[in-house]
């Protein structure tokens, strides 16, 4: 579909397939990082008022402006009702039943360095096969590790202090750059942009912050792990990047959570802003607990990740392989304010068993030559629903915008589904917008061909998988890449029979 | 090597083999040839045991075991290769990589080393040979772009690779031109040996002038109704198939 029109047209289509595949499919990978790590935790009891935020506030030394921005948008988030349009179907969250505060009790004020941290956090990071101490060295990647809510180890902190960088947890970055802080946060996710946005910036506990100067190239992929720990605990990451002029940052973020039966929610938000001629790529590798076969428990991952292209020439990259959580509601996006900026989004979700994704990407164009891409890979497996809903906007002053735009799905099995909602909005006639789209379902040619080769099914479905997402699998940095493949596979591990 | 006994098969509830009986030893070329709907891709799928076809009697003995009810990738990894008449295309899916795979998965099988990335590229080169493989298709996609040519070649290419012992050629001359059917078919003379059969199934009697049978059969309605040395694949070409059939029924 190519518009160029000068009228504002908004074009919602709705693709439903859900195909007779002889492919029938079968699940049994058991979710392979569930083990709870047994550490005493400082708990808030459950439940949301002003003075629960003003808990947190304190708990966490906050100034005052801080406070008073939580307390606004709580009290925003009060008047907003809970988003419905997700094509996405689950029980009513009881925001009161939910405790807005853990950390992992430290001695003292806290680890100074690796050996201070409690023992047994590090070996669940062993488990999970993070690999925080000699082996991150070598392999160059600082690591912020967000254990729970609150940071508990950081390296290479001085040798991104040599270059300027600042890198480290949110509620660190308020202590010694609150002018920083203040000035970013929120100017790309208002407080009240959209229900668990307002929620998430009202009960945040922590997150990562990052800050890359003017002209710098940062010397090394920061990544930082999240991950889920204590029982009914709704996890509230704030994260915030910013990329001064001229600068570069790779920013990588995985995933992994212990297997619960309770729905645990998390609302997460991400803020980006590149500044002239500067880049920010950040990947995803997501894989929390998707619930069981039967589609109990399971984490509702909603969150809010936007970036914006502020300075002329800048450049934010989004990469996504999102195979856990029972229900996946995020779309990051990018706002290409500057003249020549440039927006992408890859992505690859999976969705098996009972999972449900209602995920994609928002391209708003306003700079004069602003290009974006969008490339999305939606497989389903079993009675997994697969949702794409994108929005590409060429607003009036977007003079030459382009767009181009390919989403793929494909279905494994014949109770699946894979769901298309593009959307597109183009007020510059100068614009051009393409969009494609396929549906295809496993090949049981494709099976047959590699089987009459020797190879067995599950390497066949595999190997036919990661080729299907081969264009976004190449966007991630390569132990990224390694691990998304790796990740799939255990994913989709007897999904065919 | 290969014995089929009074075997049919049905798709469907539609009996297509009706009681097919073929001895293959090793060594031997076999060229199966029919009419369209004769049962020949039946037979071929039925051997490397493709979904969707019943058994309904008789049996496949393979070196001496009857393949009913076996795995078709434990049946490839016994040395069964087929070169498929229509190769199916795996995006994204890296030729070599493919073969790799295949390769160390029939390793295992057997109980030996698999081949690390450098040993496999050794092979790989040597192989190329076999039907002048252009490099840059080993790198591509599987089959993804290729002509109809270039599809062949690359299952022949594949058959060098694995080396099997019962190799299966369904219309591997359909789609190609003359120069194209020439190189396959100099690469799959290449590899006739004294341990290994090849049974060729064919409408045309084109592929046969270049790669010569030992025995020509002629398949009818599910059925073998001739069986001759290489001449009656000339003799078919001339008369067409009418006369087989006409003979057949009259005795």
């Amino acid at each position: 579909m190519t518009s160029q029109s000068e009228n504002i047209e908004v074009t919602t289509v709705e693709e439903t397939t859900v195909e007779n595949a002889q492919v029938e499919t079968l699940v049994n990978a058991e979710y392979e990082h569930g083990f709870v790590t047994d550490i005493e935790s400082d708990t808030i009891a459950p439940g949301l008022n002003e003075d629960v935020i003003r808990m947190i506030s304190a708990k966490k030394d906050e100034p005052e402006w801080l406070l008073q921005w939580r307390l606004d948008a709580y009290r925003h988030w009060l008047t907003m009702d809970t988003p419905e349009w997700a094509h996405v179907h689950h029980e009513e969250i009881d925001y009161q039943a939910i405790s807005y505060y853990s950390a992992p009790k430290s001695k003292g004020d806290g680890p100074k360095s690796l050996d201070e941290v409690d023992p047994k956090l590090l070996e669940t990071y062993e488990k999970l096969g993070i690999p925080l101490q000699e082996q991150m060295m070598l392999a160059g990647v600082a690591v912020d590790a967000v254990f729970d809510s609150v940071s508990v180890a950081t390296t290479f902190k001085d040798k991104l202090a040599d270059a300027g960088v600042i890198f480290g947890s949110f509620s660190e970055a308020v202590k010694e750059h609150p002018e920083l802080v203040r000035k970013y946060l929120g100017t790309v996710v208002p407080t009240g942009d959209n229900f668990f946005a307002a929620l998430n910036s009202a009960v945040f506990t922590d997150g990562s912050f990052c800050f890359i100067p003017k002209g710098v190239r940062c010397p090394m992929e920061l990544s930082t792990y999240f991950r889920i720990n204590a029982a009914n605990t709704g996890q509230f990451e704030r994260t915030l990047i910013i990329a001064e002029e001229g600068s570069h940052v790779s920013y990588l973020e995985g995933c992994t959570a212990p297997m619960r039966d309770e729905n645990q929610l998390h609302a997460a938000v991400v803020e980006l802003i590149a500044l002239d001629d500067a880049q920010i790529k950040y990947s995803t590798v997501q894989n929390w607990y998707p619930g069981d076969e039967n589609g109990v428990g399971g984490i509702y991952n909603f969150v809010t990740k936007r970036g914006d292209c502020r300075g002329v020439n800048s450049k934010i990259s989004w990469t996504q392989v999102e195979t856990g959580s029972a229900i996946t509601w995020k779309y990051p996006s990018c706002i290409l304010r500057g003249d020549n900026s440039v927006g992408e989004f890859y992505s690859v979700a999976v969705t098996n068993n009972y999972q449900q994704a209602d995920t994609g990407t928002k391209m708003i164009h306003i700079g004069k030559n602003t290009r974006s891409t969008i490339i999305s890979k939606g497989i389903s497996a079993r009675f997994g629903q697969n949702t794409y809903r994108g929005m590409v906007r060429i607003a009036k002053t977007a003079e030459n915008a382009r767009n181009y735009t390919q989403c793929d799905s494909l279905l494994m099995g014949d109770k699946c589904g894979a769901h298309t909602f593009p959307y597109i909005e183009v007020k510059n006639s100068t614009a051009i917008v393409e969009h494609e789209a396929t549906t295809s379902k496993i090949g049981e040619d494709q099976l047959f061909y590699c089987k009459q080769r020797g190879i067995s099914e599950e390497d066949a479905v595999n190997m036919i998988v990661n080729g299907f997402c081969k264009e976004v699998f190449k966007e991630l940095p390569m132990e990224f890449a390694v691990e998304a493949q790796k990740l799939l596979g255990i994913t989709l591990e007897g999904a065919v029979g | 090597m290969l014995s089929i006994k009074n075997l049919k098969v049905s798709i469907n509830d539609k009996q297509i083999l009706k009681g097919l009986n073929l001895e293959v030893k090793a060594g031997e070329v076999h060229a199966i040839m029919g009419p369209n709907g004769s049962g020949k891709s039946t037979l071929a799928n039925v051997i490397v045991g493709r979904d969707g076809y019943k058994i309904d009697s008789g049996e496949i003995i393979y070196e001496g075991k009857d393949l009913t009810g076996i795995e078709p990738e434990i049946r490839a990894r016994e040395g069964i290769f087929l070169a498929f008449q229509y190769p199916v295309e795996i995006p994204g899916v890296n030729n070599v990589y493919l073969l790799k795979a295949a390769m160390n998965a029939k390793r295992k099988h057997r109980g030996e080393a698999e081949l690390d990335a450098f040993e496999f590229l050794d092979l790989v080169k040597e192989k190329m040979k076999v039907v002048n493989m252009n490099e840059d298709l080993l790198n591509r996609a599987v089959n993804e772009g290729f002509s109809g040519g270039e599809k062949k070649r690359n299952e022949i290419f594949q058959m060098a690779l694995l080396e099997p012992k019962l190799a299966i050629l369904d219309e591997t001359d359909s789609g190609l031109d003359i120069d194209a059917l020439k190189i396959v078919a100099s690469g799959v003379n290449g590899l006739r040996r004294e341990d290994r059969a090849i049974i060729i199934v064919t409408h045309y009697q084109r592929l046969l002038d270049y790669i010569i049978p030992d025995y020509v059969h002629v398949l009818s309605d599910g059925k073998i109704i001739k069986s001759g040395g290489k001449e009656l694949a000339l003799e078919l070409e001339e008369k067409g198939y009418d006369w087989v059939r006409e003979e057949a029924d009259a005795a």
